[in-house]
């Protein structure tokens, strides 16, 4: 049973590792990834983790994917061109690459003395991977690694927000403030000012 | 189920990651790739926690999912600073810093 189950997760990991690098549309890509990240949770469960497979699903597949999707709405999903000015030929190294890599990563796994990669794993208690353990863990032995890493999250949310912000020191006329947006409700397509939303919202220079 | 083949598949994943980020020239969906890197190097930690019956692999995989949240938010917040700056969104056209 746990054979199928892993064979079954498995696949549908790769399929949606092979969708997300190979589908033209980002929108795409991204749903496929999280095709991806939904398999990669089952097989986060099958090896006992069931704290990281619900964060997994949670996290990851829910919130930070429809960050994604709104950025690829926002952006604007065009299709690129596969091939184009990097030419074919970089595009054949750059598989070869990758198939070396996994051989090469596959001749260290298996070639490895661990005895212990050919059995089911240690024995596992009853509370192992369970949220109980996991939160006794944060707040005991991984205590600083906690705090850092909620440290880190409030820096990368702050610079995200000073990046991605309207720049009205430096602005050209293209921009628009934060006024012009709450005031475009009156604002009717046909007599757009500049400066206003409309006019800022037209097609980027390629 | 013996371990070897979840490291397998996560060396698997990995490459196809790798390859992706090489092959493809929209920012996006090379952070994507990278994505698909860091779950990869998630399943392995996870694999190597189940195989000690230790907790700590587990631990290291959600650091790591907190350290590509904050990943992910700069990087989108770069992707939209260059769409407000009318710049090309492809990685083979940005090179005015490669002199």
């Amino acid at each position: 049973m746990a054979e199928v189950l892993f064979f079954l997760a498995a696949i549908g990991a790769v399929a949606g590792a092979v969708g997300t690098v190979s589908l033209r549309n980002p929108f795409y890509a991204v749903l496929a990834l999280v095709c991806h990240l939904l398999a990669l949770a089952a097989l986060f469960l099958l090896l006992y983790a069931q704290f990281v497979a619900a964060a997994q699903v949670v996290v990851y597949a829910g919130a930070v994917m429809v960050l994604y999707v709104f950025v690829v709405a926002y952006v604007g999903g065009a299709g690129e061109p596969l091939t184009g000015s990097t030419g074919t030929s970089l595009r054949f190294a750059s598989i070869l690459f990758a198939l070396a890599l996994f051989v090469e990563l596959t001749i260290a796994i298996v070639g490895t003395g661990l005895t212990a990669l050919e059995t089911e794993g240690a024995g596992a208690g009853g509370a192992f991977g369970t949220p109980a353990v996991v939160g006794e863990l944060f707040l005991t032995k991984f205590l600083v690694a906690f705090e850092i890493a909620s440290l880190l999250l409030l820096i990368a949310a702050v610079g995200a927000v000073i990046l991605a912000r309207r720049r009205t020191g430096l602005a050209d006329e293209g921009e628009v403030s934060v006024s012009d947006v709450m005031r475009r409700p009156e604002v009717t397509a046909g007599q757009a000012e500049p400066g206003s939303m409309i006019e800022a919202a037209g097609p980027p220079r390629r | 189920m013996a371990l070897t083949w979840y490291l397998v598949a996560s060396a698997l994943i990995f490459s196809i990651g790798a390859g992706g980020v090489l092959v493809r020239r929209n920012p996006l969906v090379i952070l994507l790739c990278i994505e698909l890197m860091l779950n990869a190097a998630n399943l392995a930690l996870v694999a190597f926690s189940r195989a000690h019956g230790n907790m700590d692999g587990q631990m290291f995989a959600l650091i790591v999912m907190v350290v590509a949240a904050c990943e992910v938010a700069v990087g989108l917040g770069l992707i939209v600073a260059l769409f407000r700056r009318r710049l090309p969104i492809d990685v083979d056209e940005l090179r005015e810093l490669s002199g």
